[in-house]
């Protein structure tokens, strides 16, 4: 329940409320992890915040953390200047297991912040590339000053022979591509749902149409995995805050199979 | 380029129709072209026409005050309009090409006329244009919640 | 090791054996009109002759009209606080020129004195066989996973005397949980010696059961006699009219089922009307472990630290994340904690995370009755399939 010490190496502006750190341990290892965990950071004196990372899980150090400033801590924490110190915990929880999809098609959906907790996997599938059939990132965002690593977008499909596709809420004339919501995105995109491997990431609404989109596109349910947001404080399944029905989120998910989660995400309250 | 015979059947809006009714709406389209920048409609004009996109991109869009806003955008594979299958056959919004654009066009009227004539090929057409339109009415009821919205 | 039979003044001198042994020991006794558990020297501290009226929202002691030191039902409070303590330091860390450092000291002072768990170890006088069963599903919920080295440390020191129930309250349903009234070796927690109060017939006596080597040594300490055959059937004929006489019932079987297949009944919004989202029930439930972290620094934000605190699924905030509450309604978050309390916890655990002790019923403002509202679910269940 102790905090290890990272000092903020590099802090980059994302979007208008949104920054990435860059993260080194002030003393031992860097953190290993698994593409999809997440870990408490905090604020000394201000509180901890489940963030996910967003790094690379082959190059663990420096520790990457995409972090929205929505609250007092986590304004906190994307306001940290280099040469700031944070405590982290973890990493927590379970991760996306993108290899799964090895020999068929990997569909990543996004939307919004959710790209950040994607991001590993898709760089995990794309050090692999050969590896997989289709590779599609499918990524919805408010507006297009909202998104997300525009030269990962870019090289993922430039470079890695990703289908990358985003729609924006709301788009103005300036803005050249989709306008619309991501589960379009989904029923258009060219993978084949058979053999398919679908990780979806974004506000849960989101991920229940996505999830259903995905199915429609012959998706099997055990093939695809949520990443569920629920208040993780603990991370280690001991404070109850994060109960979905019978799981702790914090060490049964994050990420879960849509078999398992969807009697419980289709009731309101739970 | 493939003719328009060869092409409709290819289209994910006609996927799966008999062949005899690809046939006789055929008989209602012809190709049209759009220049970038190019106005396909205007709100409260007449609709007589009922596009199915084949490349490009449109966008639907709506006049304020302070600017012109973009309410969605139809690429290929998408269809647009449906304004011309039901009274009173008036544009409800704005449409422009802001690419090079190739669609399909049908004559509304003519396509009206053929599915009253045959009810089955009516309820067909209708299954599918009421399919285009409610996702086009869940994206727009997800959007209104602004899922990704700012924080307050 | 054979049962042995102990009188008043025995009890006394198994109170100064473990005082001997450096124990702290924590007994019943009686305080502001109920029995609660505090540190005692003395057998006179224990609530002699004392009993309880318990019904939901309702308890009242009640004079027995005879020497009894154990002649009443669970209190408000279990062993819960004493092994898990409703604060507890995490850590505290110091702001340094170039960041922070972090302890995580045992902070003993931080903690007040007379509050359960400051001195370790204990020896718990009088627990329960439901309480043992709790103890037991709390050891597995905090050091099954993920140990929670202060409560395992706390746990392992303490000396445990249970007590069999020889006089269950209205709300008492430990027969049907499978949990009670007497304490049994393998069932909940491991123990060191067990009680049955014996008032009759023959002297005022105590039936003592050896089921440890610890408690063995003690209980070698002081003077004792072996139990006769007819001791033994005093104490088998205490048990079975405490098992005859539950204020309560809660039928188990199914119940998980019933209750993941409940979540949208018209029952939860019923409950709502009444529940006043107070969280004593949490807070007197003897097996709900929710806590939350309390960030603390001083004025100059020079010290920072957190400590972990009980919390409740009824609290408003327990499920807050950015952009509200996921149970944002009264309805929503009993329904977590009975759904959670009954059936989740058999997935989660592999047991009910019920023991049949009653104290949510007795202690709820409002009287709500799980065992009535689970009767309630179930009724509502099989009036649905009846239905054509």
């Amino acid at each position: 329940m102790v905090p290890r010490r990272f000092v903020v190496r590099s802090s980059r502006p994302d979007t208008r409320d949104t920054r990435t750190l860059e993260l080194s341990p002030v003393d031992g290892g860097p953190l290993a992890f698994d593409a999809g965990q997440f870990t408490m950071l905090l604020a000394f004196g201000v509180g901890e915040v489940p963030i996910s990372i967003s790094g690379d899980p082959t190059a663990p150090d420096p520790l990457v953390h995409t972090i929205r400033a929505v609250g007092p801590v986590s304004r906190a924490l994307a306001g940290a200047s280099p040469g700031t110190v944070l405590g982290v915990r973890g990493p927590f929880g379970t991760g996306w297991s993108v290899g799964d999809g090895r020999g068929g098609d990997v569909v990543f959906v996004a939307g919004g912040i959710g790209l950040a907790p994607l991001r590993p996997a898709i760089r995990e599938v794309c050090a692999a590339r050969a590896d997989y059939a289709h590779v599609a990132v499918l990524y919805g965002a408010r507006t297009p000053d909202d998104l997300l690593y525009a030269d990962d977008l870019q090289r993922w499909a430039g470079e890695h022979d990703v289908e990358v596709q985003v729609t924006v809420d709301h788009g103005q004339h300036a803005w050249r591509g989709r306008v619309g919501v991501v589960t379009e995105l989904v029923a258009r995109a060219r993978f084949d749902g058979a053999r398919t491997l679908g990780l979806v990431c974004g506000p849960e609404v989101m991920m229940r149409y996505s999830a259903l989109a995905l199915l429609d596109r012959g998706v099997r349910k055990d093939r695809v995995r949520l990443s569920m947001e629920r208040n993780m404080q603990c991370g280690v399944g001991l404070c109850g805050h994060c109960q979905l029905r019978e799981y702790f989120v914090c060490v049964d998910g994050p990420v879960l199979p849509y078999d398992a989660l969807e009697p419980l995400i289709s009731r309101a309250e739970l | 380029m493939r003719s328009i015979p060869e092409y409709l059947p290819a289209h994910p809006f006609f996927a799966g129709l008999d062949d005899r009714w690809i046939e006789l709406v055929t008989g209602c389209a012809v190709n049209a072209h759009f220049r970038a920048g190019q106005q396909l409609f205007h709100e409260g004009e007449p609709a007589d026409t009922f596009y199915v996109v084949r490349k490009g991109r449109i966008v639907i869009s709506t006049r304020t005050p302070t600017g012109s806003v973009v309410l969605d955008t139809v690429h290929e594979d998408d269809v647009l309009g449906w304004s011309w299958l039901v009274p009173p056959y008036r544009w409800t919004f704005d449409a422009r090409a802001t690419d090079e654009t190739s669609a399909v066009r049908f004559d509304g009227a003519c396509l009206r006329q053929k599915c009253e004539a045959d009810p089955e090929l009516g309820y067909a057409l209708l299954q599918r244009v009421v399919q285009a339109m409610s996702e086009r009415l869940r994206s727009a009821r997800v959007r209104l919640l602004d899922l990704y919205g700012a924080p307050t | 090791m054979e049962p042995r039979v102990i009188d008043t003044a025995g009890v006394q001198a198994l109170v100064d054996a473990l005082l001997a042994r450096g124990y702290t020991v924590v007994g019943p006794t009686v305080r502001s009109g109920a029995i609660v558990n505090a540190p005692i020297t003395s057998v006179e501290q224990l609530p002699r002759g004392w009993g309880d009226d318990q019904e939901a929202g309702r308890y009242r002691l009640r004079g027995r009209g005879d020497d009894a030191l154990f002649g009443f039902a669970s209190g408000a409070q279990s062993a819960k606080p004493v092994f898990f303590p409703t604060e507890e330091v995490l850590w505290r860390g110091r702001r340094t020129p170039d960041g922070f450092t972090v302890e995580a000291e045992d902070l003993q002072d931080d903690r007040r004195d007379d509050q359960p768990g400051a001195d370790a170890p204990y020896a718990l006088l009088g627990v329960r066989s439901c309480d043992l069963a709790a103890i037991g599903i709390q050891d597995t919920v905090l050091t099954g996973r993920r140990p929670d080295a202060a409560y395992a440390a706390r746990r392992a020191a303490a000396f445990v005397v249970a007590v069999t129930c020889s006089d269950p309250g209205g709300t008492c349903f430990c027969v049907s949980t499978g949990t009670g009234p007497r304490p049994g070796p393998g069932r909940g927690a491991p123990y060191d010696l067990a009680l049955t109060e014996l008032l009759e017939p023959g002297a005022h006596r105590f039936l003592v059961e050896v089921t440890s080597d610890r408690g063995a040594e003690v209980l070698g300490d002081i003077g004792s006699t072996s139990a006769t055959a007819a001791d033994l059937e005093a104490a088998d004929g205490v048990a079975d009219r405490a098992a005859r006489r539950m204020g309560r019932e809660l039928e188990t079987d199914g119940l998980k089922e019933l209750l993941y297949a409940a979540a949208e009944s018209p029952v939860w919004d019923d409950v709502a009307t009444r529940c006043l989202a107070c969280a004593n029930c949490t807070a007197v439930c003897p097996t709900c472990f929710c806590t939350d972290v309390e960030d603390v620094t001083d004025l100059t934000g020079s010290l920072a630290g957190r400590n972990r605190v009980w919390d409740s699924c009824f609290d408003a905030d327990f499920s807050l994340l950015h952009g509200g509450r996921v149970r944002a309604s009264t309805g929503s978050r009993y329904r977590q904690w009975m759904t959670h309390k009954l059936a989740a916890w058999i997935d989660q655990f592999g047991m009910s995370g019920c023991v049949g002790c009653g104290r949510c019923i007795t202690w709820c403002p409002a009287a709500i009755d799980i065992t009535h509202e689970a009767a309630v679910l179930r009724r509502e269940a099989a009036e649905q399939e009846a239905l054509p």
